[in-house]
């Protein structure tokens, strides 16, 4: 029973990133009808961010990880605004070979930039676990979930409640129609891709100093990305917020409990079940963002 | 391609091992032959039905280990094992293509992605089945008996090379006559407008199978080949990178067209073996990254098809 509760943990903190690398995606997706295949690079990017502030220009950890999201952000307006726009129109298939590219030069630019080795990222919180009851966490996992928790609350926020995230959700919708109300669409779409990527850049920021930092980090994170967005719906926010903790929660079990081995399978397993079972996604009742 | 350009092409090709006398030129030529195959297969879902599969590399895999396990562990000849991987193959594309064709595009991406990344680790994590990292070593070349009178064996490069050639040059034309068949009509209506397709009675669904089933099956084929050439499997045979090959051999050549994954095949292959000298490893695949994005924004139709276009208009004023 206390393992099932320690699993039961572990997975809903593992699952929190997920989570925001699930919004990312699926918001880019919903608006921008994009498949971001180099999403995980952006993740990857994140986690190199923070590597590069603290180490290279020493700066405090906090700092460090707001620096990373900071390049995120740059790093996806730059790269929709270059590579996307002119695209503007062009069928899924076409963007789709594009964010490959991308994905390709961006994973083997990180190889080339910090080498093979895997790093890791130094952090100021105790190493004693914190016992709480039957289950016992590390202070560093516990802050990566608040930290994840509070960006996932902020991104719901932006979306239902600020004029920006009102122009988002109507160019999810209905593009002509938003355009013909005086939407931008093409900052929308700019805001959107920044958006998505600076979350992703989080993720890798935060899960950096608990696992390792390695160029090829990111080819799982996005595949994970991709399951949690199948499993909430493409497009469906508060999905993509369920499906993370979902498959946290199941990778941490199935990893517990089958075998360590397939524990990245668990992922590939639910994506190809929830096609089979329930296409639309597990929380669709229809097609929305937010 | 006019009759005289194919003969002269045929006879180039068939005496290759005449004129290329160096064992690593003619090791390039079998390996594009062999990706050939790859690209053809992957073309009939790209280029023809507009499916992309990211998962090619598991087909490619599932046919190597298939024709090494049946050859080492069951004793099996090369060419029963050689014609089960690609029904094996095969059969796991039948599995995907019903599973994620109800939906399309962005899904069945997803799926074939998927699949790759669940070969890949049992091939990794099965240890009693395909010994893990370390790979299956001593993969039989394969060998043309006839009791009593002659025994040809494909170890030495210039026989396996003609056993690629034949290969192939039989997934080339099997392609042909399938994208000119009705049902590569189909295929192309379906690419085209669906929702028209269907209404004159196309079945989508069914017709997008078949394509799965014969483009994992041709992986599956120039999986076993490449067992039998490099004597050696491991999971290495899933790498991505295979995928990604195979993905820009089609779409750099000109996807919808015959010539053009064989094309995309023979520079692709060349390219990296070029560029070795010049560059690492790394590059190469920064290049490739860079270049999978010029080709869609400058070349959005691919080599073969742009320069005939070229040669069209060349020759039409005249």
């Amino acid at each position: 029973m206390d393992t099932l509760l320690q699993h039961l943990l572990n997975g809903l903190i593992l699952g929190g990133t997920y989570a925001l690398l699930g919004i990312g995606l699926t918001l880019i997706f919903g608006i921008m009808n994009v498949v971001n295949f180099a999403h995980g690079e952006f993740y990857t990017l994140g986690a190199y961010g923070a590597f590069l502030f603290l180490t290279v220009l020493r700066a405090d950890f906090f700092v460090a990880l707001l620096g990373a999201v900071a390049l995120g952000v740059v790093g996806g307006a730059v790269c929709e605004r270059v590579l996307l726009r002119p695209l503007t129109g062009e069928s899924i298939d076409t963007t789709m070979l594009v964010m490959i590219g991308v994905w390709i030069a961006m994973q083997n630019g990180e190889l080339l930039a910090w080498g093979g080795v895997a790093k890791s990222i130094a952090h100021p919180f105790p190493q004693a676990p914190l016992v709480l009851g039957p289950v016992s966490v590390a202070p560093l996992r516990l802050f990566v979930f608040g930290a994840a928790l509070v960006l996932i609350v902020a991104s719901h926020l932006l979306i239902r409640r600020t004029r920006l995230g009102k122009a988002m959700r109507a160019t999810f919708q209905d593009r002509e129609t938003a355009a013909l109300m005086g939407v931008d669409i093409h900052t929308i779409h700019t805001v959107t891709f920044a958006f998505g990527s600076g979350l992703a850049a989080a993720a890798g920021a935060l899960l950096g100093p608990v696992f390792v930092v390695s160029p090829s980090m990111g080819d799982l994170a996005a595949l994970k990305a991709f399951c949690v967005v199948i499993l909430g719906g493409l497009g469906n926010l508060a999905g993509a917020t369920l499906g993370g903790l979902i498959l946290g929660i199941a990778e941490e079990l199935g990893a517990g409990y089958v075998s360590s081995g397939y524990r990245d399978a668990i992922g590939f397993i639910m994506i190809i079940l929830v096609l089979l079972l329930r296409p639309s996604g597990l929380f669709a009742r229809a097609e929305r963002v937010g | 391609m006019s009759r005289i350009g194919g003969a002269a092409l045929a006879a180039v090709l068939l005496a290759a091992p005449v004129w290329i006398w160096s064992p690593y030129h003619l090791h390039i030529l079998i390996m594009a032959g062999i990706f050939a195959v790859l690209a053809l297969s992957l073309n009939l879902l790209l280029g023809y039905t507009g499916q992309l599969s990211l998962g090619h590399a598991a087909f490619f895999g599932i046919g190597a280990y298939t024709s090494a396990l049946l050859t080492l562990r069951l004793g099996w000849p090369v060419w029963p094992a050689f014609a089960a991987a690609a029904a094996l193959a095969g059969l796991a594309g039948y599995g995907i293509g019903r599973v994620s064709l109800k939906l399309r595009g962005a899904y069945f991406v997803l799926v074939t992605i998927s699949f790759a990344g669940v070969t890949q680790l049992v091939s990794v994590n099965w240890m009693d089945l395909t010994n893990g990292p370390l790979g299956l070593p001593g993969v039989p070349a394969p060998s043309l008996a006839v009791p009593g009178l002659f025994r040809l064996s494909f170890v030495g490069k210039t026989a396996y090379y003609y056993l690629v050639l034949a290969v192939a040059a039989g997934a080339y034309f099997l392609c042909h006559r399938l994208v000119r068949s009705r049902i590569g009509r189909a295929f192309i209506a379906l690419r085209e407008n669906e929702a028209l397709a269907e209404s004159v009675g196309v079945e989508g669904t069914r017709y997008l199978v078949l394509a799965v089933v014969v483009s994992a099956a041709l992986a599956g084929a120039a999986g076993s080949l490449y067992a039998h050439y490099t004597r050696f499997v491991s999971p290495e045979v899933f790498l991505f990178s295979y995928t990604v090959t195979m993905a820009i051999m089609v779409v750099a050549g000109g996807k919808g067209t015959l010539a053009g994954p064989v094309v995309g095949a023979v520079l692709f292959t060349a390219l990296p073996e070029v560029l070795r000298e010049a560059t690492s490893w790394q590059w190469q695949m920064v290049l490739y990254g860079v270049l999978l994005i010029l080709i869609v924004f400058f070349l959005p139709k691919g080599i073969v098809p742009t320069v005939a276009a070229w040669l069209r208009e060349r020759r039409a004023p005249s």
